[in-house]
């Protein structure tokens, strides 16, 4: 059958491109609801370098979407079923190396056409279930995957005293791994450190907030989550140097686009163990489901999701990345293509 | 219960191929009516999905859905009527034979030659049917529609925000359509061009369903020409 693939061609320029999809082995899916993750957006508006749009486009955006399954060969979900779309296309690396990080994965939506089609297929694994969920907090399951594998990479690396746990930003990405850490940390406590004192306000379940500021010169805690990102990392980073006990690790989880200065100076006088982590596999979907069944997450969640007007049409795409702009956290809409 | 009804009665004149009506000839790889069918398969509300075909096409087609056959929506391939609304009577006969006459069959028509036709459009209708009892599938007109009764001047220029052009599919409470048609006299008859017509003829409401410009109808050669043209370089839509 045709299906319609809405592909970014230029910045904020939408085209649809029909490309034939038979009934094959893979799950067939209709997209219900997406969030717009930074990384759409900033294709979206042009603002990666010419070359990486050159090399990237034409592409469909999204990478956070649930949808319904329409037809599955494999007889592993019904037709009907909600479910989420896992956009990471693994690699093949050796033991040990996580799917999202081996030699050869890829990433629908980033130089591979991501979820803004009329109907997705997709390997059965790389579908996960989410019957009872919100569908508008659903959608956002992929934002929280990659809080689940930041966790659990952090449980990998950092020594067991995890009493104070700081996570450096108050956006969404922040928001969101507070509630995973709520739940998958439930003993930790929480320290907060933003720019805004009206998002900082939402982080209502942390032990502490603080404006960075106002921070404590004294302030210390265990391990750190860098949620910046942007032109905030290198001072976000510098923070977490500055206040962080010995032997502390710092997960990294914001993009700075620019190479940033690292004070290795006191960062091997403390010890201290920095890890990287992007996007998530199959393993942190699951676990972000579980997440979500715990009892408030998803009414944390929807704190910081704005639902957008339904998108049918190319104007209708336009309108909600114009949208995205002015909201604070995470737009979420319903695709009715 | 719920019905798709596929109409592929057309011989394809206009397209001035003697070979091969316009529904059977192949886009992206296969025939433009199996894309039609595939995307009325994956809408599970259906009970069962009947092809319409031209007597002579009605074995061809049966082959070409062979494979399809098994899946979790029936099949019917049945031979269509002398013209549009002809086949959908003979769909609806077929239907009544296999299923029996109820007053909640609903049936959703659409042109074999829509291959662009969206799951989302095919859903409106079948919720809009329930809901109103029939509903055509329109788009808001893009040109100035003028009318003219004799062909030389203008009759009129009717504002064009009251204009739509009219898509498929078309869907109706199969009762009701069927008691409507029977009623028409042969003059009303000749003067269909579509089954909402039925209806509107009859002063029955029919609801509007948004479609989409791209839900071209394959009429021409330059209509598959541009079908062909879409699907290698796509649209800004």
């Amino acid at each position: 059958m045709i299906n319609s693939i809405y592909q970014l061609v230029a910045p904020k320029s939408i085209a649809v491109k029909f490309e034939d999809v038979s009934f094959g082995d893979k799950v067939l899916i209709q997209p219900r609801y997406m969030a717009i993750c930074h990384a759409d957006q900033r294709y979206y508006q042009g603002r990666r370098d010419p070359a990486v749009m050159r090399r990237k486009l034409p592409m469909a955006l999204i990478h956070e979407c649930c949808g319904q399954v329409l037809k599955d060969p494999s007889g592993t979900f019904a037709p009907g079923a909600p479910v989420v779309l896992i956009p990471n296309v693994p690699g093949h690396g050796p033991e040990g190396v996580y799917e999202n990080y081996a030699a050869g994965s890829g990433f629908l939506s980033s130089g591979r056409d991501g979820f803004m089609r009329e109907l997705v297929d997709l390997d059965p694994d790389r579908v996960v279930g989410c019957a009872g969920i919100d569908p508008h907090v659903a959608a956002m399951t992929e934002f929280v995957s990659v809080t689940c594998h930041a966790w659990h990479r952090f449980t990998q690396a950092a020594h067991a005293k995890r009493d104070r746990i700081a996570l450096i930003g108050d956006g969404a990405m922040a928001y969101t791994l507070a509630c995973t850490l709520s739940v998958l940390m439930p003993q930790s406590e929480l320290i907060i450190i933003g720019h805004n004192a009206d998002k900082l306000a939402l982080f209502s379940f942390a032990a502490e907030r603080y404006l960075t500021y106002e921070a404590p010169e004294d302030l210390t805690f265990d391990h750190a989550f860098e949620c910046a990102g942007g032109e905030g990392s290198a001072a976000a980073v510098q923070f977490v140097i500055d206040h962080i006990a010995p032997q502390g690790t710092l997960m990294l989880l914001g993009v700075s686009e620019q190479p940033i200065p690292v004070y290795t100076r006191d960062v091997l006088e403390k010890g201290m163990t920095l890890v990287g982590c992007s996007r998530s596999g199959r393993e942190d979907f699951e676990r972000a489901i579980e997440v979500l069944r715990h009892p408030g997450i998803q009414d944390r969640l929807r704190q910081i999701i704005h639902v957008a007007p339904a998108v049918h049409t190319v104007k209708d795409v336009k309108q909600v990345f114009a949208l995205d702009l002015q909201t604070p956290f995470k737009t979420v809409f319903e695709w009715g293509v | 219960m719920i019905f798709g009804a596929i109409l592929a009665g057309g011989v394809g004149s206009r397209m001035n191929i003697e070979s091969m009506p316009k529904q059977y000839l192949p886009l992206a790889g296969k025939p433009v009516f199996l894309h039609t069918l595939e995307k009325f398969l994956l809408c599970d509300e259906f009970d069962a999905v009947y092809i319409g075909t031209h007597p002579n096409w009605v074995d061809f087609t049966r082959d070409a859905v062979m494979p399809y056959v098994g899946s979790a929506i029936d099949i019917h391939v049945v031979k269509g009527g002398s013209d549009r609304n002809g086949t959908i009577m003979s769909i609806i006969d077929a239907i009544e034979d296999d299923y029996g006459p109820s007053p909640d069959h609903i049936i959703v028509t659409h042109d074999s030659v829509r291959p662009f036709v969206k799951l989302s459009t095919i859903k409106g209708n079948i919720e809009a049917a329930r809901q109103y009892g029939a509903c055509d599938t329109v788009i808001p007109a893009t040109d100035t529609i003028v009318t003219s009764q004799s062909g030389d001047q203008i009759d009129e220029i009717p504002p064009r925000s009251a204009m739509y052009q009219g898509q498929t599919p078309q869907s109706f409470n199969i009762d009701q359509l069927k008691g409507l048609y029977a009623s028409l006299t042969d003059e009303e008859r000749a003067s269909l061009t579509d089954a909402c017509k039925v209806l509107v003829l009859k002063g029955v409401p029919v609801r509007l369903v948004p479609g989409d410009v791209t839900n071209i109808k394959l009429t021409t050669i330059m209509d598959y020409k541009v079908a062909q043209a879409m699907i290698e370089s796509g649209v800004d839509a």
